[in-house]
């Protein structure tokens, strides 16, 4: 993963649909976007499958660290 | 019949007649309304409230304790009618009668509308309620930071919208008070370790620092609800560092915070559909660009293909156009040479005969037929010098048609046959 959240990948993958779109990208550079578009795309569709979220309490201790507790 | 303080040496103190009076008083006058207007209001520093109410005919002194401020929503202005709830009772200490208040309303506009107006003009004059001020909600939260009570409905419900619409999202509470005393600092306590968490950038126990807040509580009296109107938790929400929906009491329930949220939401459950996109609904969205990318490349591979095949075509044509003018050539060349081959075979063939001819003229035979003969000796040696000629030896003489058998009778070295000059 490039550490991009899912948001991100979203943004990203919109430019590139978007760049796509223009006919007079040179074909090389669509290959290019396209590849990367992929990459995004594995990304998004890994966030989604994320495993079950969890409900915590933030706690923080007098030192300024946090914490949580379920 | 006697009694405490029936006599000078039974003398009780001022305490306990303050404090029978006191008993007395709420003993026999239950809690409850009065009417009057309110002048010499006083705020001391213990937090307590002091003021007097009055009519036409009477006044009584009035308190509220700090305790019960919370429950008013802002204080009240001499000169204002009011309608007070409490008890009549005496302050021991100093003896003097006193109506403890712990509900006060305004006539008209009323203390609530009061102050929910002074706060938002004067965060509207701080530009704080300014549209252009809302930030958008991230589409896809991975973690909804949460600030409410821990034992609220509020909460459960926010879980369980969030659960259904995408189980996959963290959710991090951060507990406050939502009513009573010291909720409003509590709130604030809470916004300031969001802001600190988010500033410390870190996860926390694998939970993904939070993208998107929500604050608020259910559904409760204009009292409950107090502290989501305080000047101090409507500015601590304008300086979240992440984007903030409110959701606080029912639809019709609108507070100070709702204002400066960037997002007001009728309940925590709506806040929560707001905060969480359905899954289903990212999803659609994913595979649709997926769409559109694949579109999009296909379409630009077809405009680069016909781009190909048109240059291609013009290749092609030229390539035919260049073979076409060669083979033209070529045929050229061999017509002409077609029709050059029989000339020059002749003309070999001429020349071929001249030879022959040559060769013909310059046989040996040929000087025979001209009268020419040829000597040899017995060997076979061709006899072509006076030297060769020994006189009295036997030669042969080779003539046209045969030979001669001769014998040398004499030599001479002059020779009138090869002089030219004669």
């Amino acid at each position: 993963m490039s550490g991009m959240t899912f948001e991100q990948s979203l943004a990203r993958l919109e430019q590139i649909a978007g760049a796509l779109d223009r006919d007079d990208l040179p074909l090389e550079e669509a290959l290019k976007l396209f590849e990367e578009g992929i990459t995004r795309l594995r990304e998004a569709s890994a966030a989604l499958a994320d495993a079950e979220g969890k409900v915590r309490t933030l706690l923080e201790q007098a030192d300024g660290v946090f914490g949580t507790k379920a | 019949m006697t009694h405490p303080g029936a006599t000078a040496a039974e003398a009780i103190s001022v305490l306990e007649l303050t404090s029978a009076a006191k008993d007395i008083l709420e003993g026999s006058i239950p809690k409850l309304w009065i009417r009057g207007e309110v002048s010499g209001f006083k705020s001391y520093p213990s937090g307590h409230w002091y003021f007097t109410i009055k009519d036409a005919d009477a006044a009584v002194s009035a308190v509220v304790w700090k305790g019960a401020t919370f429950k008013i929503p802002a204080k009240p202005k001499d000169g204002d009618q009011v309608t007070a709830f409490g008890q009549l009772t005496v302050y021991p200490q100093r003896g003097n009668m006193q109506f403890a208040v712990t509900q006060l309303a305004a006539d008209g506009e009323g203390l609530w509308q009061r102050q929910f107006d002074e706060t938002k003009k004067k965060l509207e004059a701080e530009g704080l309620l300014d549209p252009a001020r809302k930030r958008a909600l991230p589409r896809m939260p991975r973690t909804v930071a949460v600030i409410t009570s821990s034992e609220g409905a509020a909460l459960r419900d926010i879980q369980s919208v969030i659960k259904r619409r995408h189980a996959g999202v963290h959710v991090l509470l951060i507990p406050a008070l939502v009513q009573g005393e010291g909720s409003p600092e509590s709130i604030c306590a809470a916004l300031e370790r969001l802001a600190r968490l988010i500033d410390a950038g870190a996860a926390v126990d694998g939970i993904p620092l939070p993208e998107v807040l929500i604050i608020g509580r259910g559904g409760g009296s204009r009292e409950d609800l107090w502290a989501f109107n305080h000047e101090s938790v409507a500015r601590a929400i304008a300086a979240c560092p992440i984007p903030t929906i409110s959701a606080v009491g029912h639809e019709t329930d609108v507070t100070i915070a709702d204002l400066v949220a960037d997002l007001r939401a009728a309940t925590p459950s709506v806040a929560a559909e707001h905060a969480v996109p359905l899954l289903d609904e990212l999803r659609d969205l994913v595979q649709k660009l997926s769409g559109i990318m694949a579109d999009g490349l296909q379409d630009r591979i077809e405009v680069g293909r016909r781009d190909l095949q048109r240059r291609a075509d013009g290749l092609s044509q030229r390539a035919q156009l260049v073979s076409e003018r060669r083979r033209a050539r070529t045929e050229r060349i061999a017509q002409r040479l077609a029709q050059a081959a029989p000339r020059l075979v002749e003309r070999r063939r001429a020349r071929v005969a001249a030879l022959a001819a040559g060769l013909e003229a310059r046989s040996p035979l040929q000087v025979f037929q001209r009268g020419f003969s040829v000597a040899r000796d017995a060997e076979g040696r061709t006899l072509t010098t006076l030297a060769a000629f020994v006189p009295g030896a036997q030669f042969e003489l080779l003539v046209k048609d045969g030979r001669v058998q001769a014998t040398t009778d004499a030599v001479h070295a002059d020779a009138p046959h090869l002089r030219t000059d004669a």
